[in-house]
């Protein structure tokens, strides 16, 4: 941002401010996550800088904690890591399925009480997740699925679907209804008009719900927290679990992994929304 | 006019078969969202009603002494009930250690009024002993209490099925003997504070979440799109990334000995051997919380500004208004249901928060949800969790409500 070589002093000299204050926050708003990548190479196992690691010293860092988060005896991160990608996986897809088939629903011009539908739908978003946990929590011991993978299962169903509903409704404004129309008047039956017209044109929309829903059963901790017996531990888990203990460097390479991933996700979330945008014709 | 109707080429009048046409297509619309709607009525909204019915479910008890209750109810609490009460008491006593079930009266009598628990634990073990005939007076000889008043009044408010008790102690209130609304002892108020710590948090974070995210919103907003997708990933990487990871990276940063304590001494503000407590305590809580909920404050108020076009305010500016006038009656009117939107949603997430107090707030910067883990998982008091939850619960249904008011939940952006 040059500024024109008419403006006063006064106004250069907010200006400059204003920006410092924008890089301040931004620092604030990434650099906590940046403190735990160095740290995950450390060769001692205190989590702070070593002098050597100031130094840039090559002996100062190493592996062993990503060894240790692999190989490591009576590891915990295995049996976890299963049990995340098994339930979000699943989670995941029930969600898409459920919150896509509703979007396409209520954002059907024809749908009576859309407002008051939607608000029950997205409700599981809004509602604090202790809540949400304590009531799933009793639900599931009525039924016998506490301490089961179904029941964590459909619990992150409820919870990932406001993120479908939410994505998908959002792809779905500005959607042309007239090729589906066009469709319907050339012979084509609902389902075949479905696959082969409005998925590909809103997939982006419904892989970017997915990814949603996947982040959230993947992260989620507080429901897990209740439903889970020793079986089901999941990586929030153990994370919660080691971080009420103490902080271990090992901790801070599951971390670093874990934000090696969302970087893929925000990477990939970001070039779905772009070209569902290209799709559906919006240009910025 | 004609009266004549209009029909269709089937014959049908075209009034009555767009009208069918409508109601089908109405149908369609009802039958794709009713998946989720019955899945979510079954396993999320029903579970939460039963948890309504929990808080205020005192069952319980009058099923494990159905006798006793049926001979108190007519006595008046003056004077010692009459010898049928006891009577029936001896009866459900009996039974009860015949099927060894006393165990549970016991938690909720003592919860009553203290001294109930060595009370009936003594009367069950010389229940044997018991002769037929004047329970009144064996009861008295095996513990006195059975002879004080107070006890057969505490024993007597037990009896109806409903009870609100837990909610009166959620704010700090219980009952008296005479069933009056009266303050908890001094030394037992707690929950008053916690509530007011909770809103308190939450208001602050959200202020600071809304200083802080409207200069680089506006920024975000301003800048050509190369700059603005590149800082975007500043906003959206943590919005992406585990909220445990984030809440581990705090707990590093705040530490004693860690990177911010260090600045601080190296600075000169504390001495090395004097370091400050950043971290179990609310100044944790508030700075790890401010930094994890901004992003869902830049969000709303970017996608805002956005839409503002840059002309008006070179048009304010043009008319003679300073650019702080043009900002103040011009931009900033426009941005409020951006400020809405995302202070509203900052303070929903806000107050119901649970990790981020719960790993780094310490005992003097936990909130409200952490109160109800604790009754769910250690206290096992699982009705006074379910009643704090409802409390809660209903607190933010009403920010809910507002918040659709105001911005309309198909409004709500995502990333």
């Amino acid at each position: 941002m040059s500024l024109p070589n008419y403006t006063s002093w006064n106004y250069r000299v907010w200006h400059y401010t204003y920006l410092t204050i924008c890089a301040l926050v931004f620092f604030f708003l990434i650099a906590p996550l940046f403190i735990i990548l160095p740290l995950s190479f450390n060769a001692e196992q205190y989590i702070h800088f070593s002098k050597g690691m100031i130094a840039l010293d090559p002996d100062a860092f190493s592996l062993r904690w990503y060894e240790d988060m692999i190989y490591g005896t009576k590891n915990p991160w295995g049996l976890a890591a299963k049990n995340s990608i098994i339930i979000a996986f699943f989670a995941t897809i029930g969600s898409t399925i459920l919150g896509t088939v509703a979007a396409l629903g209520l954002s059907s011009r024809h749908m009576p009480y859309k407002a008051a539908f939607m608000a029950l739908l997205i409700s599981p978003m809004i509602v604090p997740l202790i809540i949400s946990g304590t009531a799933i929590f009793f639900f599931m011991a009525k039924v016998g699925l506490a301490a089961t993978h179904t029941g964590i299962i459909l619990a992150h169903i409820i919870l990932g679907t406001p993120f479908v509903v939410i994505t998908v409704t959002a792809t779905l404004t500005g959607f042309d209804h007239s090729v589906t129309r066009a469709a319907a008047s050339l012979g084509s039956n609902p389902v075949n008009t479905f696959m082969k017209i409005t998925l590909p044109l809103i997939l982006p929309g419904v892989i970017s719900g997915a990814l949603f829903a996947f982040v959230t059963s993947f992260d989620e901790v507080v429901v897990v927290l209740f439903l889970a017996g020793l079986e089901n531990t999941t990586i929030p888990i153990q994370m919660w679990v080691g971080l009420r203990e103490q902080l271990s460097p090992t901790i801070m390479a599951v971390a670093t992994c874990l934000i090696v991933m969302s970087t893929l996700i925000l990477v990939s979330a970001e070039l779905l929304r772009r070209r569902s945008e290209r799709l559906r014709g919006i240009n910025r | 006019m004609s009266t004549e109707k209009i029909l269709s080429s089937d014959g049908i009048p075209l009034e009555l078969s767009l009208k069918k046409a409508e109601r089908k297509n109405k149908l369609k619309a009802v039958m794709l969202v009713a998946p989720l709607f019955l899945f979510l009525i079954i396993t999320y909204v029903f579970p939460i009603g039963d948890m309504l019915f929990r808080s205020v479910d005192d069952r319980m008890i009058t099923k494990m002494l159905p006798n006793t209750f049926e001979a108190i109810e007519k006595w008046d609490g003056k004077e010692l009930p009459e010898e049928p009460v006891y009577a029936a008491l001896y009866e459900d006593l009996a039974y009860l250690k015949k099927t060894k079930t006393y165990g549970k009266i016991i938690a909720r009598l003592n919860y009553e009024k203290g001294g109930f628990s060595s009370l009936i634990k003594k009367t069950v073990r010389k229940l044997g002993k018991f002769e037929e005939g004047d329970y009144k007076s064996q009861f008295i000889k095996t513990h006195k209490r059975w002879g004080q008043n107070e006890y057969l009044v505490a024993l007597k408010n037990t009896a109806p099925n409903w009870s609100y008790a837990k909610y009166l102690k959620g704010v700090d209130l219980k009952f008296d003997q005479d069933r009056n609304i009266i303050q908890q002892d001094e030394d037992r108020r707690i929950h008053k504070i916690l509530w007011l710590r909770t809103v308190k948090v939450a208001f602050w974070v959200t202020i600071f979440c809304f200083l802080l995210a409207y200069p680089i919103s506006y920024l975000l907003a301003t800048l050509p799109m190369k700059y603005s997708n590149l800082l975007m990933i500043c906003v959206l990487l943590p919005f992406w990334t585990s909220l445990l990871v984030r809440t581990s990276s705090w707990m590093v940063l705040l530490q004693q000995q860690g990177p911010i304590n260090d600045l601080i001494v190296w600075l000169g503000l504390a001495a090395n051997d004097a370091r400050p407590e950043l971290m179990y305590n609310v100044i944790g809580t508030f700075v790890a919380m401010t930094q994890i909920l901004l992003p869902f404050m830049v969000l709303p108020l970017y996608s805002v500004m956005k839409t503002i076009s840059p002309s008006l305010m070179r048009a304010g500016k043009s008319l003679g208004g300073t650019p702080f006038v043009a900002f103040r009656k011009i931009y900033f009117p426009l941005t409020i249901p951006g400020i809405g939107a995302g202070s509203l949603l900052v303070f929903i997430l806000a107050i119901g928060y649970y990790i981020t107090p719960a790993l780094v707030g310490g005992a003097s910067g936990s909130l409200i949800s952490n109160t109800i883990a604790y009754h769910m998982k250690s206290s096992l008091d699982w009705s006074f969790a379910a009643a704090l939850g409802t409390m809660l619960l209903v607190g933010v249904l009403t920010i809910y409500w507002i918040y659709n008011k105001l911005v309309g939940i198909d409004n709500i952006k995502l990333g």
